[in-house]
């Protein structure tokens, strides 16, 4: 029978199957940071029991790491540091790989894990974290757990599952000059809402997709959660063997070979049967960015603010009415030209050294706006030399930006970076919740290029008049 | 994991769709190292004033509703991250059933694993039930896991569905983990005829 890339993926890794088809799933790769794991370890410690593949696991500090230059010696905040602390000795008592803050190899564990080649097409990847779909962008199974399947998964290196049903999101034609994956993926979620992929995993295919470099690809399937996707996937190709060729912990020379020659079969067959199928012209995409507190709350930079009194049911109606006045939107404006007071450019969505490239194309030569706190947070220690080394980090600071060391920073706000109530920032992360970037901030999702542009007029503009 | 079988009680109707999970427990109260003590914190931002004083009209700050055990809400519950903070501060805070038209995937699962039982119910059906909850203290509603029933305070049954496992599991408070290592010898058989060209992750 034809089958989809995801249907190949699980079942190359059923261990078994219980009566009612509940699969032990094998899980090849279980990333770990310092927030989701302390409960986990803590169980595992109390039954006795031990982290069965220590080779199968690694960990990393990402969420509440400051981000400053003076971060390894400063006083971090206590319950911060108690979770720093709390994995660092859980990693050294169970014997798990990991990368510290005073390791180059330090960063958001979504771009470290594809960055060293720890995350390979074919694999089952989890991480208590949600947006572990990014891994899905190698022809990886990947997707984010919580903390009681941590545990499981250490104790186990197996979850217990029942498949998901599978989505098609095809985007055909070439995208226009300006727009970048993270343009196409908020224009999906737009279309097919934060529920639309619910119980499913979205496969995303077409000329659009296969035309997008890694990072391009890794941003779409970050955001598949948004879309409510627990996994977004796109079939390996000669792109993706590229990128993962020598990197340090992919396989070498002849196993290499073989893997790549597996890694062929990672596609899914003429005629596979999908649950749901969505098509988008990548033509129609123009840079998008989102008014209201959910992803799908999005508009094309040249559209206006929609009006409650336009939509029929009572309880939408009011709920758009509450992101008006959380956001300080007023129906029927113009989004291009809403002031700014920050800039973010970073978050496992978009601090790849090609979003680095996109926003540093529009900010050489230019200059913060003078209201405006612009800060650039690359994903990985590495990224930020290998910026350093391209002159990248040098168009910001002289432009104005901050450039400071990896970490996610203000896309949830659990270190310092956080905005403050009313503050209303351009942001490349992921998620426009009321309060995510810091308690009443006001979060706009937009492209690297796009907070660029907003960084150095002030205001929300389309980057397309700039490039 | 605490067992769930019957539960009758007050239910808070939460009438907003999207609510997510930096909504039921925003990202600064996620540095804890333990799983208790979340409930104070439940819908932190919508429950107090920036000075820590109550919101008067948010419903959990409301009698009888500060003694709710059930949530009735809206569409696509617990959206966003995989935190399984969420269930632990609704399981704090006493809410012990979640109602709602859908819910996000990941704190689906993760309610399951903590004993507290997420039903998805049809808008029509949750529409009735946010009505009995609205009536407070004198409109308790009864949820049966083993027989599949919300029932209403006028006596009517709404069948829902769940999974058998995840039922079997709640209604015997099963550990999963327990469960999956009846399959050791699957797994190492499995580990065993893994390619070979998989890399290890050693050294750091």
């Amino acid at each position: 029978m034809a089958q989809t890339l995801f249907d190949k993926i699980w079942d190359a890794h059923v261990v078994d199957k219980t009566e009612d088809g509940t699969c032990v799933l094998y899980i090849d790769r279980h990333l770990v940071h310092e927030v989701t794991s302390p409960q986990a370890f803590e169980g595992l410690r109390m039954a006795g029991r031990k982290v069965r593949r220590v080779e199968n696991t690694v960990a990393v500090v990402d969420h509440n790491v400051p981000t400053s230059p003076e971060r390894l010696t400063e006083v971090n905040e206590p319950e911060s540091a108690l979770q720093i602390a709390t994995l660092e000795q859980n990693v050294k008592e169970f014997g798990v790989t990991y990368f510290p803050m005073s390791d180059p190899r330090q960063g958001i564990v979504h771009v470290v894990g594809p960055e060293q080649g720890i995350s390979l097409p074919g694999m089952t990847i989890v991480c208590g974290d949600s947006h572990t779909s990014t891994h899905g962008a190698l022809g990886a199974l990947a997707f984010g757990i919580g903390t009681s399947e941590v545990e499981h998964v250490l104790a186990t290196q197996t979850l217990l599952q029942k498949p998901a049903r599978n989505m098609l999101i095809r985007v055909e034609g070439k995208l226009p000059a300006g727009c970048s994956g993270k343009d196409i993926m908020l224009a999906v979620i737009g279309k097919i809402g934060t529920g639309g992929g619910t119980g499913h995993v979205i496969e995303f295919a077409g000329e659009a997709i296969r035309a997008l470099d890694m990072a391009g690809r890794l941003t779409m399937c970050n955001m598949s959660i948004e879309a409510g996707a627990r996994a977004g996937l796109i079939a390996p190709d000669e792109t993706t063997f590229a990128y993962i060729k020598d990197r340090p912990f992919a396989p070498k020379g002849a196993d290499f070979d073989r893997a790549v020659e597996y890694w062929h079969t990672l596609r899914s067959d003429a005629g596979a049967h999908y649950d749901k199928i969505v098509e988008l012209r990548a033509e129609d995409i123009i840079p998008q960015v989102t008014w209201g507190t959910s992803p799908e709350t999005v508009l094309p930079i040249t559209g206006t603010v929609p009006d409650p009194a336009a939509e029929p049911d009572e309880a939408r109606r009011g709920q758009m009415q509450r992101m008006l006045e959380y956001m300080g939107l007023e129906a029927g404006q113009q989004i291009a030209g809403t002031p700014v007071d920050v800039v973010f450019i970073g978050s496992c969505t978009n601090s790849r050294i090609e979003d680095l490239r996109a926003a540093a194309t529009v900010a050489k030569g230019r200059r913060v706006a003078p209201s405006v706190r612009a800060l650039v947070v690359p994903g990985s220690g590495l990224i930020k030399q290998q910026a350093e080394r391209e002159g990248l980090a040098e168009i910001f600071t002289e432009a104005g930006f901050e450039w400071r060391e990896a970490g996610c920073s203000m896309c949830l706000g659990m270190n310092p970076d956080k905005l403050t109530p009313g503050q209303r920032c351009a942001s490349t992360s992921n998620r426009n919740f009321e309060g995510r970037q810091g308690p009443g901030g006001r979060t706009h999702l937009l492209s690297p290029a796009m907070a660029a542009a907003a960084a150095v007029t002030g205001r929300i503009t389309d980057v397309r008049e700039m490039i | 994991m605490d067992k769930f079988t019957t539960l009758t009680a007050i239910a808070a109707p939460l009438d907003i769709d999207n609510i997510d999970t930096d909504k039921i427990i925003p990202a600064r109260f996620l540095k804890t190292i333990k799983r208790t003590g979340l409930g104070r914190n439940l819908f932190a931002d919508m429950r107090y004033n920036p000075d820590g004083s109550e919101k008067a009209d948010f419903i959990l700050n409301r009698e009888p509703y500060r003694h709710a055990e059930i949530l009735v809400a809206g569409d696509n519950f617990g959206c966003g991250s995989s935190r399984e903070h969420a269930p632990w501060a609704l399981k704090d805070f006493g809410i012990r059933c979640v109602i709602a038209t859908s819910f996000a995937d990941i704190f689906y699962n993760n309610s399951f694993k903590n004993g507290v039982l997420p039903i998805a119910l049809p808008e029509e059906a949750c529409a009735k039930l946010r009505a009995d909850a609205a009536m407070g203290e004198n409109a308790r509603l009864t949820v049966d896991l083993a027989r599949q029933v919300v029932i209403r305070p006028n006596g009517e049954e709404i069948p829902f569905e769940i999974d058998p496992f995840r039922k079997h599991c709640l209604l015997n408070g099963l550990d999963d983990i327990g469960l999956t290592l009846e399959h050791a010898s699957a797994i190492d058989a499995y580990e065993a005829r893994m390619p070979s060209w998989l890399p290890k992750i050693q050294g750091a």
